[in-house]
């Protein structure tokens, strides 16, 4: 007995030459996505063997013997071995994925094979986005998946032949129009609220702001472009100038590194102004400092606060987290200071930097007991000296503070803090460096600032009597951007190329797109997913709601998708389609027309099946046939009359 | 309850077509509809959508929202394949099968005629238990698959189920549909090997004389006995031998007035394998026939249409 089987094992056929030159092609963009973070030699040797593979098919069918095979998977393990000595882990495992998929390619003889092989392309592709998700290389990589969907459709026999760029388009067309869905899908998808399992780099160190600082360290931190965290204020959040987030207070100097202080008495005392309430969304820092505006009045719970007012959280800071706090901007701070706390805001390593203290006391000699003075003409050498702010910054010799300000003139808030600070205590005026973070990106949809790790920020705090600890900000006196509109603006210029300005205009425009990227897609997360669903008015962001969303706007585009597959041309010929609507409501009335039963024979047995109409039926009946056969060209008024009569009849139902 | 049960029939199969097709044939010309085409992930669509799976826990688990968005992308063109694959059927009609003629036993063509709707049909297949023919019908065009249909037995076949299928367009989804058109097909009987020719009612006593006719056929070499005026005297010259013209006139072929009254000897499925020889050899001669049938008497006639006929009525004996 012979039965019909839904999916019959079909004999494979060879794999045709385009679908197998599509998928090299694939295998090579994803070779060349990998290709910055694969070890040079692999690259090239897997470069090498996908381009003999592809000629060695090319000349002819030889196949890749299979003793051959076995011994390259060995040989690929071990040369990933031995340059990242193990095979687990995210470069490693790259590297291998990239090497079996070349491999692949020697076995890759039927159909089945190829679409093995076109699947574990786009699985490489992704891949790629562990290591860079800039806009540049997302797109890319989407760009990547042409030739893997056109190889997939090349599979497929007595499809249209064309050549191989064209074999793209479709690819082209069919991404574009699911790409509507897709950004459905990505802004609904319910994010992880923790990870399932390690994060990819958790084996490196988390740049991020460190407990001390020594000037040039922070050139790392300040061109990572992650989050470092996320605050969000009850009511209108303070001005760019003031967004000044204090994590550590630094009051000891050896020369080249500051440090925290050593022992804490209880915080001191402090006179605030009215406090502003917020929400810091933190990222994991692995430290437990907790970033807070000028002065916390209400601490969150179990966090300390030491005794410059920085707060410091029980437990380092491994995963996200969430507190809320409200802090004074305007405050006085320490009035008192006592004498072991002014000699330590005085304290200098000695024999370092004799020039930086010369000047200092060169200025309180001049100027007297006017600090403000001082302080002015601090500010002044920044502003007027020749310094510039860059983020590469030549190196400096042992006399740090002495090399800055008399010979190189460039570096980056971390040099200008610590410098002030010297020369502040040169000139007697208690001073210390505080570290944290400066300005953010206020974002409108999510109505919340995104302060990111290249917000890290370093200045200075002077003890003036009377007034206590004030604020100075002395990067503020080279590059004004830097405060006003964030670190992004103050780094745009100074790189190498900015004597061409239409390059560097070319490149802030493209800093937008690059920040819209980095805001709009790489920071998208549940903060950002509920500040945009509460836009829209709806509170409540569960995944159930998520998935409702999901769900809804999934049947919409099916809904849209099922139109478009189903449309029909509308029917150009007037007098066909008034005889369809005709039998359709002849149908209805139980009188289908049977298939080759022709106009007269159908309308006569209609109107036998309805002697009560039989008149009208007649009538169509004649009309209708003079429209399709009695004319060369028929009348005009002909169709429009049997339009007419199709729309005015109504078949009465059969009784019977 | 047997009136449900007959209610949920008729309502399933004014619903669902395709799922009742083993119930009942349906008329040419047919049109694929939504009701008629059913689509299910295929082996590789469902592998895929594991590691579409994997990609997007991965993703996730990273919050590496550039790989997330790449396989919401990935995701959602899987899905809009699963319309492609569904358009590539919808709207196909199949317009006419023709078929040639076989004797049983032996494969019987079948030239399915696609005709395509206002857009095109790329990469179908046309599947019965024996065979798949892939093929692609454009807009408004007109593509033939031919078919071959297995017979075994002579007398009415009617056509197989025919599935209708395509993976188009990226082997991620099988859309398919069954055809059963309520058409059948004639087999014809398979004659005998060999036996007797048909005794003819005046065959023995009177020889057939060699006529000899005015054509020359051929040229050959002289055998003795060959009459001198027959001998081609020009083509000789450039021979070695002498050539003689041959003479040949169709041979006045008798008529066979073949009768199924006169095997009354034999079983009926013998009687007609029988005749089923006689008229073949009868119309490798061009001889003309008759035919005598308890159902049918066709007169005398030659040729192939006529053969055809004869062989049909024969088919068509119960």
């Amino acid at each position: 007995v012979k039965r019909f089987t839904l999916f019959r094992a079909k004999p494979q056929a060879p794999l045709e030459r385009r679908p197998f030159d599509l998928l090299c092609l694939t295998v090579a963009v994803v070779l060349g996505v990998h290709a910055p973070h694969l070890p040079w030699w692999l690259t090239l040797v897997l470069a090498a063997t996908l381009g003999l593979c592809w000629w060695q098919r090319r000349r002819g069918d030889s196949r890749t013997p299979a003793y051959l095979k076995l011994p390259l998977v060995a040989l690929l393990a071990g040369a990933v071995v031995f340059h990242y000595n193990t095979l687990f882990g995210r470069e490693p495992g790259t590297a291998l994925a990239c090497g079996l998929l070349v491999l692949k390619l020697l076995e890759t003889y039927t159909p089945r094979d190829a679409r093995v092989g076109a699947g574990f392309a786009c699985f490489a592709l992704m891949s790629a986005l562990l290591f860079d998700q800039s806009m540049l290389v997302t797109v890319f990589v989407a760009l990547g998946l042409l030739p893997a969907i056109a190889a997939l459709r090349a599979l497929e026999p007595a499809r249209p032949q064309t050549t191989l760029a064209r074999e793209l388009l479709p690819a082209l067309g069919l991404l574009a129009a699911s790409l509507p869905l897709a950004l459905l899908a990505f802004v609904f998808v319910p994010r992880l609220s923790s990870p399932l399992w390690g994060a990819p780099n958790s084996a490196q160190a988390r740049s991020g702001l460190s407990a001390d600082m020594s000037p040039g360290d922070f050139s790392e931190v300040l061109l990572d472009d992650r989050p470092a965290m996320r605050v969000t204020f009850e009511d209108a959040p303070p001005p760019n100038a003031q967004r000044y987030f204090r994590a550590h207070v630094l009051w000891n100097y050896d020369g080249r590194t500051w440090t925290g202080k050593d022992q804490g008495n209880g915080p001191a005392q402090v006179e605030h102004g009215p406090a502003l309430r917020y929400t810091i969304s933190l990222e994991a820092t692995g430290q437990r400092a907790l970033p807070a505006l000028d002065v916390p009045v209400e601490v969150p719970p179990n966090t300390q606060v030491g005794p410059d007012w920085e707060l410091v959280a029980d437990r380092p800071v491994n995963d996200p987290l969430v507190y809320r706090l409200s802090s004074a901007l305007a405050y006085h701070l320490q009035t008192q200071l006592d004498d072991h706390d002014r000699r330590r805001a005085l304290q200098l390593p000695a024999g370092f930097d004799p020039r930086a203290r010369a000047l200092g006391e060169r200025w309180r000699a001049q100027y007297g007991a006017n600090d403000a003075a001082i302080i002015q003409a601090a500010m002044d050498l920044f502003h007027d000296g020749g310094f510039s702010y860059t983020l590469a910054p030549a190196p400096l010799g042992t006399n740090v503070i002495d090399d800055f300000l008399f010979g190189t003139h460039e570096g980056f808030c971390e040099h200008y803090a610590s410098s002030f600070t010297v020369l502040m205590r040169a000139a007697g005026i208690p001073a210390r460096v505080v570290t944290g973070y400066q300005g953010g990106y206020w974002n409108a949809i999510g109505n919340y600032l995104l302060v990111r790790q290249s917000d890290a920020h370093a200045w200075s705090e002077v003890w003036l009597p009377h007034r206590g600890w004030v604020r100075l900000d002395p990067t503020a006196a080279v590059r004004p951007e830097r405060v006003n509109q964030g670190s992004a603006a103050a780094n745009a210029a100074t790189s190498d190329w900015s004597a061409n300005q239409w390059l560097l205009g070319w490149r802030n425009r493209w800093d937008v797109v690059n920040q819209w990227w980095n805001q709009g897609v790489i920071g998208f997360d549940t903060l950002r997913q509920h500040g945009l669903l509460t836009s829209f008015g709806v509170r409540d962001t569960s995944v159930g709601t998520l998935g409702l969303l999901l769900a809804v706007g999934g049947s919409l585009f099916a809904a849209l998708g099922l139109s478009w597959a189903m449309w029909k041309r509308p029917e150009t010929d007037q007098a066909r389609a008034a005889m369809r609507l005709l039998e359709k409501r002849l149908s209805l009335a139980g009188l289908v027309r049977r298939h080759s039963e022709g106009p007269q024979h159908y309308l006569s047995r209609a109107a036998r099946a309805l002697p009560s109409q039989r008149g009208e039926l007649e009538h169509l009946m004649r009309t209708y046939l003079e429209l399709r056969y009695a004319h060369e060209e028929p009348p005009a008024y002909l169709l429009k009359n049997f339009r007419q009569a199709v729309r005015d009849f109504r078949p009465r139902r059969v009784v019977k | 309850m047997q009136e449900a049960l007959r209610r949920f029939r008729l309502w399933a199969e004014r619903r669902l077509p395709a799922l009742t097709r083993y119930r009942r044939g349906e008329s040419l010309p047919i049109l694929l509809h939504r009701r008629r085409i059913y689509i299910v992930p295929t082996g590789f669509g469902g592998a895929f959508s594991v590691l579409l799976l994997v990609m997007l826990v991965g993703a996730l688990n990273y919050s590496n929202n550039a790989a997330l968005m790449l396989t919401c992308l990935l995701g959602s063109a899987t899905s809009a394949s699963m319309l492609v694959a569904f358009r590539s059927l919808n709207g196909l009609r199949v317009a006419n099968i023709r078929h040639g003629h076989a004797i049983a036993g032996e494969p019987m063509l079948l030239e399915l005629v696609f005709a395509g709707s206002d857009h095109a049909h790329p990469s179908i297949h046309a599947q019965t238990d024996e065979q798949a023919e892939a093929f692609a019908v454009a807009a408004h065009g007109e593509t033939v698959v031919s078919l071959s249909l297995p017979t075994e037995h002579r007398g009415w076949q009617a056509l197989p189920r025919i599935k209708l299928w395509s993976n188009w367009p990226l082997g991620l989804f099988h859309a398919w549909s069954w055809i059963h058109p309520d058409q059948s097909v004639l087999v014809w009987p398979r004659p005998e090997i060999g036996g007797p020719p048909p005794v003819l009612p005046g065959d023995d006593g009177k020889k057939r004389r060699l006529l000899q006719g005015e054509d020359i056929a051929a040229l050959r070499a002289y055998r003795a006995g060959d009459p001198q005026r027959h001998i081609a005297w020009k083509h000789s010259a450039r021979h070695e031998n002498l050539l003689v013209k041959d003479f040949e006139q169709p041979e006045a072929q008798e008529e066979w007035r073949l009768d199924w009254r006169q095997l009354s000897q034999l079983v009926p499925e013998m009687r007609i394998a029988r005749l089923a020889r006689w008229l073949g050899e009868a119309e490798a001669v061009g001889r003309p026939t008759s035919l005598w049938l308890p159902n049918e008497d066709i007169g005398l006639g030659h040729g192939r249409s006529h053969y055809a006929h004869c062989m049909n009525a024969l088919a068509r004996l119960p």
